[in-house]
């Protein structure tokens, strides 16, 4: 009863102090975290109505990370919150919890429970295979950032594999930039009116099962997932006092599949989904190499090279912005004391013509400083596209980032 | 008296037996089967470890001295017929606490690594080719810091001479794969106890590199002998690294269940 007893005190309390007194179990417990202040600018003025008429944004995030270890790592609490403010947009200005969550370690076995987060696949440009964790859109566009997702994971370590059993309990929104913000739709998103195909709205539950391996030089996946669809539809509403998006989202069946072969310096990743909702199935893939070249010019540096098709069967018709585009990359990594790192890129739409580029610089600076740069343009003027919304949004943002 | 000179006989045949193999031996063998032979002897005499956990720290000085730290843990197995099984969990710098690294090497062929990154919850199969960069910007290369194994060296003993109070072989290696970043290393090893006391490298051009020194030997579990203390000094850049260990503890009981994804996923 004692090594049950440890963890949920903890759980509940969430507290080190009030939990030590237990007399034979040692908890263990580790503070860290970051806060990062971020300023951007914007090259060009707003272009819908209500943005904020300022170039010019700061923000400040916290993201502190509470781990408590009990019963000799058997058990452990991880809590990490999040909070951001943002000058501009009240949307951004928002608060989750990434991660609270208890871990049990079995003989081959681990029982995951609570708000986590879960990373599926292996592409770099687009994350196709990745739908456990609804994304954080206010706080970056490429869907890195992701909201805590309520989950019972357990993960079986087997010879033939490792085999993850999630029940997903609840669902979350994903989040928009407001009114005033930047980087949104023409017309703002009403996220307080969201729609739902399942009868019981975000308290369905949600499963989904997934088997990977790696065989030599190979790591392969596969996974089905049942349940409500990360990626809201918009559609018009004209009721209220101003137009609006109202986000609906629908129950769907999805197939995944990813694939990295390992060879000499190549990286060859694909990426697979069969989707199936109650409107439309169709297959999407994300799929490229990524080579290095090391040590380059007798330096200490290395250059990576990256390319990646995205394609969706539905063509244009499709709502993802990767339904015929093509990617590419360079990454140079100098390998020096101060990790300093260039990542350039471009994504290029097929059939609408539109080209994003961004490119990204960071480095240490002393012991726990992180100072990164990142630069995104974008050139999208058919309105038919996706990405057409963005088009007067290119900007440069400089980051620091403080660790503790 | 009969039982005497019987006996002195045997005696006298056996030590004529022993120098005559001896000397056969010497003639026999090669500075190339000389070098191996010691080589595989140091190897074996090491055997038996099966798990290790330690805390290395590494300080870091450019050539202005200014410093700079990495704190890693690591735990590794010890595999039969294959290399070693090993996880590293980065502590500092503060940018990457949390990142972690599980390694599977092979004495032939490509080793499987793949790279945990927190932030994005991510594993990472990475190429292992680059064994010659340098680790977290120290001046150990990858290939410094990997298992050593019989398979990746061809040997040459080239003499013996004084290493300090200790009498040391001294063995030329010639890395079997062609990624590697030296043409050789020159390697000095005590004769009472086959520890590595002194390592030079040379580049690709054949250059002098780096040389790295061992110290503060401690002897675990009554046979294995780790340093504390490794120094490795770069001659071309005037930078350092030194690579402090602590907290060695073998035979703990690791297997391979704490050695894979999942393992990595939740190491911290």
């Amino acid at each position: 009863m004692k090594s049950i007893n440890t963890p949920l005190c903890a759980v509940l309390l969430g507290s080190l102090f009030s939990c030590s007194v237990t007399a034979d179990s040692e908890i263990e417990f580790e503070l860290s975290g970051k806060l990062s202040l971020e300023a951007r600018g914007f090259l060009e003025s707003p272009a819908y109505e209500g943005q904020h008429s300022g170039r010019g944004a700061l923000s400040l995030a916290l993201e502190p990370d509470m781990y408590w270890a009990m019963n000799n790592g058997s058990d452990t609490v991880t809590f990490k919150p999040f909070f951001r403010l943002d000058q501009q947009d009240n949307q951004r200005t928002h608060a989750d919890i990434r991660e609270l969550s208890w871990t049990h370690l079995g003989d081959g076995w681990e029982l995951r429970s609570g708000l986590r987060k879960v990373f599926w696949g292996v592409t770099e440009f687009q994350h196709l295979v990745d739908v456990i964790n609804q994304s954080d859109a206010v706080e970056d566009i490429d869907s890195e950032d992701k909201l805590g997702q309520p989950m019972i994971n357990l993960s079986l370590v087997r010879d033939w594999g490792i085999v993850d059993l999630y029940l997903l309990p609840g669902f979350r929104e994903q989040t928009f930039a407001g009114r005033s913000g930047r980087l949104r739709t023409p017309l703002v998103v009403d996220t307080d009116n969201a729609q739902y195909e399942a009868g019981n709205k975000e308290w369905h539950t949600d499963l989904a099962v997934r088997w990977s391996h790696s065989v030599g030089d190979f790591d392969l996946g596969t996974y089905w997932f049942r349940g409500t669809q990360r990626t809201p539809e918009l559609s018009l509403d004209l009721s209220g006092s101003s137009p609006m998006l109202v986000p609906t989202y629908v129950q769907m069946n999805q197939f995944g599949f990813d694939l990295q072969a390992t060879l000499n310096s190549w990286l060859w990743k694909a990426e697979l989904i069969w989707r199936d909702t109650d409107k439309e199935h169709y297959w999407a893939s994300q799929a490229g190499f990524e080579y290095t070249f090391y040590g380059i010019a007798d330096s200490d540096a290395d250059l990576g090279v990256l390319l990646e098709y995205g394609w969706d069967q539905r063509g244009e018709d499709a709502t993802a912005i990767f339904q015929n585009d093509i990617s590419a990359g360079a990454r140079i990594t100098l390998n020096d004391a101060n990790s300093t790192e260039f990542l350039a890129g471009f994504i290029h739409d097929l059939d609408y013509h539109s080209t994003s580029f961004q490119v990204e610089a960071s480095r240490r600076i002393g012991s726990g400083w992180k100072v990164s740069v990142d630069g995104r343009f974008f050139a999208a003027k058919n309105s038919r596209d996706p990405l057409s919304a963005l088009d007067d949004d290119s900007h440069i943002q400089l980051t620091l980032d403080r660790y503790f | 008296m009969n039982t005497f000179k019987s006996l002195s006989h045997w005696l006298l045949a056996g030590a004529f037996a022993l120098t005559a193999s001896v000397s056969l031996q010497a003639s026999a063998e090669t500075a190339e089967e000389k070098g191996l032979r010691i080589s595989q002897d140091t190897k074996v005499k090491d055997d038996g470890w099966k798990d290790l956990q330690a805390e290395m720290v590494m300080i870091l000085r450019n050539s202005q001295g200014e410093e700079s730290i990495r704190e890693i843990r690591l735990k590794s197995l010890e595999m039969e017929n294959d290399g070693d099984k090993s996880l590293s969990i980065f502590d500092k710098p503060l940018d990457v606490k949390g990142t972690a690294f599980l390694s599977f090497s092979h004495p032939v062929g490509a080793d499987d690594q793949w790279l945990y990154l927190p932030a994005l919850k991510r594993v990472k199969r990475i190429a292992s080719r680059n064994k010659s960069g340098p680790f977290m910007g120290s001046e150990f290369a990858y290939e410094d810091l990997t298992s050593f194994e019989i398979e990746k060296y061809t040997y040459k003993y080239l003499r013996e001479e004084a290493c300090g109070a200790e009498q040391c072989h001294v063995i030329e290696q010639y890395p079997v794969d062609q990624y590697s970043g030296y043409t050789r290393r020159v390697v000095w090893v005590d004769q009472s106890e086959l520890r590595l006391q002194k390592v030079v490298f040379y580049d690709r051009k054949d250059a002098l590199l780096k040389t790295l020194t061992y110290h503060d030997y401690q002897q675990y579990l009554n046979k294995h002998w780790r340093p504390d203390l490794m120094k490795m000094e770069n001659h071309q850049s005037k930078k350092s690294t030194d690579l402090r260990w602590k907290d060695y503890q073998f035979s703990t009981g690791l297997d391979d269940s704490d050695f894979n994804k999942n393992s990595l996923k939740r190491a911290r």
